[in-house]
C-alpha cells in the first residue's frame, strides 16, 4: 500500500486536541518568564482553559470521526472517549494544584506546560492506529512525566522518584520498541489494522508471519505497557514514584498515562494481536491476579498513604486487566467504563491527600487523617465517597465498574479469576477501611488541626470527581453506552 | 403511588434532609428523624391493610427499568414475609430513634442521617426483587451500620466495625459473583423470572454448578444470619455497638440473612439446598445449644443477649432447613419474634446502662426495688424470650420444634435443649440483675421509666403479647408465602412432604393450595 503523505482539513479538524496542547503547552514555555513576577495563578487559569479548549478540540474532531494521516490517526468513539478522559484528568490535576503548588512556592509555568506536554502525548497515543505514532505519543508523554515526578529538584525523593521513574521507564519503552521492530519486520506493517491483516494471513504480501515473532512482539509490547499501567510483575516502581512525586503529580501519573496506556493496550490486543488472543489469554490472566493480589496485599501493610494509594492503584490496574483478560467487546467497554470511574475516585483521594499534607508534605502518614471528620466534615466526606468507591461499594462509579467487569470476565468463561478478583475485593476493603476509621472514629491529630480551609480549587477538585463517582454509580448508562458503542469501533 | 416505594423513599429523602439541618441544632435532628420514621411507620402500616392475603406471591409490584445494560431494574414487591419484615423495620426505627434521645450526644446529626440510611437499606433489602437492586441495598445497609458501631459505639468499637465490614463483605463478595452468573445463564436480574425460567424447566443446573451457586449464596447469608462457625462477628459487633445500633442490628440486620435463605437459596437452587439441609441442620443445632451454653456464662449482659441471638437464629436456620411448612412458617414467624423480643432486650439493656453505665451484671441487683415497672417490663420481655406461652416465641418456637419433629424427630430432640438452656440463662441473669440485696449506688442511679421510655417500652410489650395471643393475625398471609416456597423447593426433586397432623395454622394455607 502506497503511504500518502499528504493531508486535508479533516485530518487538521481529527488532530484538532493535539494540536492546541502542543501550542499551548508551548505557549506556556514562553510566557513563564514573562508572566512570572505578576500573577503566579495565571498559568493554572491560562492551561485550565487549554484543557477545556482541547475538550472542545476533541468532540469536535468526533463529528468529522474516521481516520487521519494516512490511517496513522484514529479518530473514533474509542479515542473520543480516552480524549476527554486524560483531558479530565488534566482539569483535576490543576484544580488542586492552585494551591498545592503556591504552599510550597513553586507555581511556574514550566509546571503546567510539563503537564500540557504529557497529557498531549496521551492524546495522541490514544488516537493512534500506527505503532510509530503510540510510541511518539507515548514518549512525549512519559519524558514530561520524568520531568514532573522530580518536579522538586531539591527534594531527595521527588529526585528519587524522578530518577527511578525515568531509567526503569525508558528500560520499559525500549521493551515496546522491540515489540514494534518485531511486528515491523515480520509483517511489514507498523499500522494496527495492516499488521492485524497480515496476521490473518489476508495481507499484501499474502503469507503468514511466523507466529512466533508475533508471539513475542505481543510479549515484549505486553512487558512495556505493563511497566506503563503498573501492572504486576512491573510494578516495583510505582510505590516510590507516588511516594516521592509532588502529590497531584502522582495523582496525574495515576490516572492519565495509566488510562493512555490502557488504551493502546486495548487498541494493539484487541485488533492486532486479536487472533492469537489464545496465546496471550495467559499471560494476561496471570498478571491480572498477580497485580490484585500483589497490589491489595501489599497496600494492607502500608503506613504512608502515598504509598497505599499506589498499590491500590496497582490493584485496580488488575481489574482493569481482568478485563482484557475477557477478550471480548463486553469487556473492552467495561476496561473503559471502569478507566473513567477509577480516574474520578483516584484524583479525588489524592487531591484530599494533596489538601491535608501540608507545607512540604509533611502529612502523608495515615494517622494524619485522624479526627478529619470532625474538623472538616466536607472534606471527610468527599474522601469517603471515593473510599467507598475504591472499595466498591454500590451507588458508586467504581462498583459499577467492578461489576461490569466481573461480568465480562463471566460471560468469557473466567470463573477462577472471578472468584479470586472479588475476594481480593473484599481483602481491599480493610486498608480503605483504616482511613474511615482514622478520620471519623479519632480524635483530630496535628495534621487536622493544622489543615487549612478547603480553597475554591481544591473544593472543585474534591467535589466534581465526587458527583461524578455517584453519577457514574448511580446512572452508569450514560457512559457505559458510549463505551459499548465505541468497544465496537475498536477493530 | 406505589407504596413499597413510598416506604422506600420516606427514609431515603429523611437522610438527604437530615443531612441538611445545622449541626448546631441537635434537636432539629433528633425531631426531624423521629417524624420521618413515624411517617415511614404510618406508610407501612397501609401494607397490611392493602395486601392480598389471597395471593401468595409478590405483589403491590412496581418494575421499571434502571439501567439498559445490563438488564437492571427498579424492582419492589412485598410478599407475605416481606411484607412484616418491612413492618418490623419500619416498627423498630422510631423506638431506636427514641431509645437515642439522649443517650447520643456527639455528632447527632450523623447519627441521625445514618439511622434513617440504614433504614433505607434495610427496607429495600426485603422489597428488592431484582438480585442487582437486591445486592444494591445489602450492600448499601452495610455502611451506615459500620458508621454506627465505629463512631458511637464503646471501647472496642472500632475493631468490630471492621470485623463486621469485612465479614460481611467477604460474603457478600461471593454472591455478586452467583449473581453475575446467574445472569449470564439467564441475561436476566429478575428474581420473579429467574424463578419462573426454573420451575418451567426451562433453566437447568448441573448438580456441581448448582452446588457451587447455592453455597455462593448461602456464604453471604450464613454470615450474615450468622450460622456458627461463622459468628465470631456478632457478639463483638453487638457488644460494641450503640443501643440502636444493637436493635437494628439484632432484629432486622440478622433477618437479612434468614430471609435470604429463604427468598433465594431454596426457590433457585432446590436440589442443593436439600442435599446440603443435613449438614446445615446439624450447624444449626450446634449454634441453638453452643449459643445457648456460651450465653450462660457470659458476665456482660450484652453479650448475653447477642449470645442468646445466636441461638435463636439457629430455631430459624433449623425450621427452614426441615423443609416442613410448620417448620418454615415457624422460622418466619421466629424471624418476628426474635426482632421484638432480641431488640427489646437490647432496649433495656441499653436503658440499665444509660443509668449504672455499666454492662456488668455483678455490677447489678435488687435493681427490682429501685425501678419496679422497669423490673415488670423486663420480666415479661424476658418471659417472651424464653418461650412462654401467650407470649410471641412460644408460637414460633413451637412451630420450629414441631417443624423438625415431622423431618427427623431427633432434630426436635436436640434443639429442644436450646429452649430449656435458654429459660435457664434468661432467668439467671434475671434473678442477678433485679433481685437480691440493692446496692446503694443502685438505688442512686437506676431510676424508673421515664414518659419517653414508656414510650419505647409498651408498644414492644404489646407486640409481643398480640404475637403470642393472636397469631392469625400474622400466620396466613406468612402461610400462604412459604407454601409457595416449599412447592419451589420441589422442582426437579422427587421428594413428597409428610405432614401427618395438619396442624391448625397452616391448615389454612394447606387449603389455599
Amino acid at each position: 500500500m502506497p503511504a500518502n503523505y499528504g493531508f486535508n482539513a479533516a485530518d487538521l479538524i481529527r488532530f484538532l486536541p493535539e494540536t492546541i496542547l502542543s501550542v499551548m503547552g508551548t505557549l506556556l514555555m514562553v510566557l513563564d518568564p514573562i508572566l512570572h513576577r505578576r500573577s503566579s495563578h495565571a498559568f493554572g487559569h491560562l492551561s485550565m482553559a487549554t484543557l477545556v479548549a482541547a475538550i472542545g478540540g476533541a468532540v469536535y474532531a468526533y463529528t468529522h470521526a474516521g481516520p487521519a494521516f494516512g490511517g496513522m490517526l484514529m479518530v473514533d468513539g474509542f479515542a473520543t472517549f480516552f480524549r476527554v478522559l486524560v483531558l479530565v484528568v488534566g482539569i483535576l490535576t490543576i484544580l488542586p494544584s492552585y494551591r498545592f503548588l503556591a504552599r510550597q512556592d513553586a507555581e511556574t509555568g514550566e509546571y503546567h506546560a510539563l503537564l500540557i506536554f504529557s497529557i498531549a502525548g496521551q492524546s495522541m497515543m490514544v488516537a493512534a492506529n500506527d505503532l510509530i505514532v503510540v510510541f511518539i505519543g507515548l514518549e512525549i508523554s512519559s519524558i514530561a512525566s520524568y520531568v514532573l515526578a522530580g518536579y522538586f529538584r531539591d527534594d531527595k525523593r521527588s529526585n528519587e522518584a524522578a530518577l527511578k521513574y525515568f531509567l526503569l521507564g525508558s528500560f520499559a519503552t525500549a521493551f515496546f520498541l522491540y515489540g514494534v521492530a518485531l511486528i515491523y519486520g515480520s509483517t511489514g506493517s507498523v499500522n494496527l489494522t495492516a499488521a492485524r491483516a497480515a496476521i490473518l494471513g489476508q495481507g499484501t504480501g499474502g503469507t503468514v508471519p511466523a507466529p512466533v515473532f508475533i508471539g513475542v512482539a505481543a510479549a515484549l509490547m505486553f512487558v512495556g505497557l505493563g511497566f506503563k499501567v503498573s501492572a504486576a510483575p512491573f510494578q516495583i516502581w510505582a510505590p516510590d514514584v507516588y511516594q516521592g512525586a509532588p502529590t497531584p503529580v502522582a495523582a496525574f501519573l495515576s490516572a492519565g498515562p495509566k488510562a493512555a496506556a490502557f488504551a493502546v493496550f486495548l487498541r494493539i490486543f484487541m485488533t492486532a494481536f486479536e487472533p492469537i488472543g489464545g496465546a496471550w489469554e495467559p499471560l494476561v490472566w496471570f498478571s491480572a491476579l498477580a497485580s490484585m493480589t500483589i497490589g491489595n496485599f501489599a497496600a494492607l501493610m502500608q503506613t504512608n498513604i502515598k504509598r497505599m494509594l499506589a498499590y491500590s492503584s496497582i490493584a485496580h490496574a488488575g481489574y482493569v486487566l481482568v478485563a482484557l483478560t475477557a477478550r471480548s467487546q463486553v469487556g473492552t467497554a467495561a476496561a473503559m467504563f471502569y478507566l473513567a470511574a477509577y480516574a474520578l475516585m483516584n484524583i479525588g483521594a489524592f487531591a484530599a491527600v494533596s489538601h491535608l499534607s501540608g507545607r512540604g508534605e509533611r502529612y502523608q502518614n495515615i494517622e494524619d487523617f485522624s479526627g478529619l471528620g470532625q474538623k472538616q466534615p466536607l472534606t471527610a466526606a468527599m474522601l469517603s465517597i471515593f473510599l467507598l468507591s475504591l472499595i466498591g461499594v454500590p451507588l458508586t462509579g467504581g462498583f459499577f465498574g467492578k461489576f461490569y467487569i466481573f461480568k465480562a470476565a463471566l460471560e468469557s468463561h473466567l470463573v477462577w479469576l472471578t472468584v479470586l478478583g472479588l475476594l481480593n475485593s473484599a481483602v481491599a476493603a480493610y486498608y480503605y477501611l483504616r482511613i474511615l476509621v482514622m478520620m471519623y472514629m479519632h480524635e483530630p491529630g496535628e495534621a487536622v488541626e493544622n489543615a487549612e480551609p478547603l480553597s475554591t480549587g481544591l473544593r472543585a477538585a474534591l467535589i466534581l470527581p465526587a458527583i461524578g463517582t455517584l453519577l457514574l454509580g448511580i446512572f452508569p448508562g450514560w457512559v457505559l453506552e458510549f463505551a459499548e458503542k465505541s468497544a465496537a469501533l475498536v477493530k | 403511588m406505589n407504596l413499597p416505594t413510598l416506604i422506600l423513599a420516606l427514609p431515603l429523602v429523611g437522610f438527604l434532609v437530615a443531612l441538611l439541618v445545622p449541626r448546631s441544632s441537635p434537636r432539629g435532628s433528633r425531631i426531624w428523624a423521629l417524624a420521618i420514621s413515624l411517617a415511614t411507620f404510618a406508610a407501612s402500616l397501609a401494607l397490611p391493610a392493602v395486601f392480598d392475603r389471597g395471593v401468595p406471591g409478590p405483589q403491590l409490584t412496581l418494575n421499571v427499568p434502571w439501567i439498559a445494560t445490563p438488564d437492571i431494574h427498579y424492582h419492589v414487591a412485598v410478599d407475605g414475609v416481606s411484607l412484616w419484615l418491612v413492618l418490623l423495620s419500619t416498627f423498630l426505627t422510631p423506638i431506636c430513634v427514641l431509645v437515642s434521645w439522649r443517650s447520643i450526644q456527639n455528632r447527632v446529626k450523623e447519627f441521625f442521617a445514618f439511622l434513617l440510611l440504614l433504614e433505607f437499606g434495610l427496607v429495600g433489602v426485603f422489597l428488592a426483587q431484582d438480585l442487582f437492586l437486591f445486592y444494591v441495598f445489602w450492600e448499601v445497609s452495610l455502611v451506615p451500620m459500620y458508621f454506627l458501631i465505629g463512631i458511637w459505639g464503646h471501647e472496642r468499637r472500632i475493631y468490630a466495625a471492621v470485623k463486621f465490614f469485612l465479614f460481611t463483605m467477604t460474603g457478600s463478595v461471593l454472591m455478586l459473583a452467583a449473581i453475575i452468573y446467574l445472569y449470564t445463564r439467564t441475561q436476566t436480574f429478575s428474581y420473579p423470572a429467574i424463578v419462573e425460567l426454573i420451575w418451567s424447566g426451562r433453566l437447568t443446573f448441573a448438580p456441581g454448578e448448582q452446588m457451587l451457586l447455592f453455597l455462593a449464596f448461602f456464604a453471604a447469608f450464613a454470615i450474615k444470619v450468622p450460622i456458627f462457625p461463622l459468628h465470631t462477628w456478632l457478639p463483638d459487633a453487638h457488644v460494641e455497638a450503640p443501643v440502636a445500633g444493637s436493635v437494628m442490628l439484632a432484629s432486622v440486620m440478622l433477618k437479612m440473612g434468614t430471609y435470604g435463605i429463604l427468598h433465594f437459596c431454596l426457590p433457585l437452587f432446590p436440589s442443593a439446598a436439600r442435599t446440603c439441609a443435613p449438614w446445615i441442620v446439624v450447624l444449626a443445632i450446634i449454634g441453638i445449644v453452643y449459643g445457648a451454653l456460651v450465653a450462660m456464662v457470659q458476665p456482660n449482659m450484652k453479650k448475653l443477649v447477642a449470645y442468646s441471638s445466636v441461638s435463636h437464629l439457629g430455631f430459624v436456620v433449623l425450621g427452614i432447613f426441615t423443609f416442613t411448612q410448620m417448620g418454615l412458617d415457624g422460622a418466619v414467624y421466629q424471624m418476628l419474634n426474635h426482632g421484638i423480643s432480641t431488640g427489646a432486650l437490647f432496649v433495656f439493656v441499653g436503658l440499665l446502662y444509660e443509668r449504672r453505665h455499666s454492662l456488668e451484671i455483678s455490677d447489678y441487683g435488687g435493681v427490682a426495688t429501685a425501678a419496679p415497672w422497669l423490673a415488670t417490663a423486663f420480666l415479661v420481655t424476658t418471659l417472651a424470650s424464653i418461650g412462654l406461652p401467650m407470649l410471641n416465641n412460644f408460637v414460633g418456637e413451637f412451630l420450629v420444634l414441631q417443624g423438625a419433629a415431622i423431618a427427623n424427630f431427633k432434630w426436635a430432640i436436640y434443639a429442644a435443649i436450646g429452649v430449656i438452656l435458654s429459660a435457664c440463662y434468661m432467668l439467671w441473669m434475671y434473678q442477678r440483675v433485679f433481685y437480691g440485696e440493692v446496692t446503694e449506688k443502685v438505688r442512686r442511679c437506676v431510676a424508673d421509666l421515664t414518659p419517653r421510655e414508656w414510650a419505647v417500652v409498651i408498644p414492644l410489650i404489646a407486640m409481643m403479647v398480640w404475637m403470642g395471643v393472636y397469631s392469625q393475625s400474622f400466620l396466613p398471609p406468612v402461610s400462604r408465602t412459604t407454601a409457595r416456597v416449599l412447592e419451589q423447593t420441589q422442582v426437579n426433586v422427587p421428594f413428597e412432604v409428610r405432614v401427618e397432623h395438619p396442624p391448625r395454622v397452616p391448615a389454612e394455607a394447606a387449603n389455599a393450595r
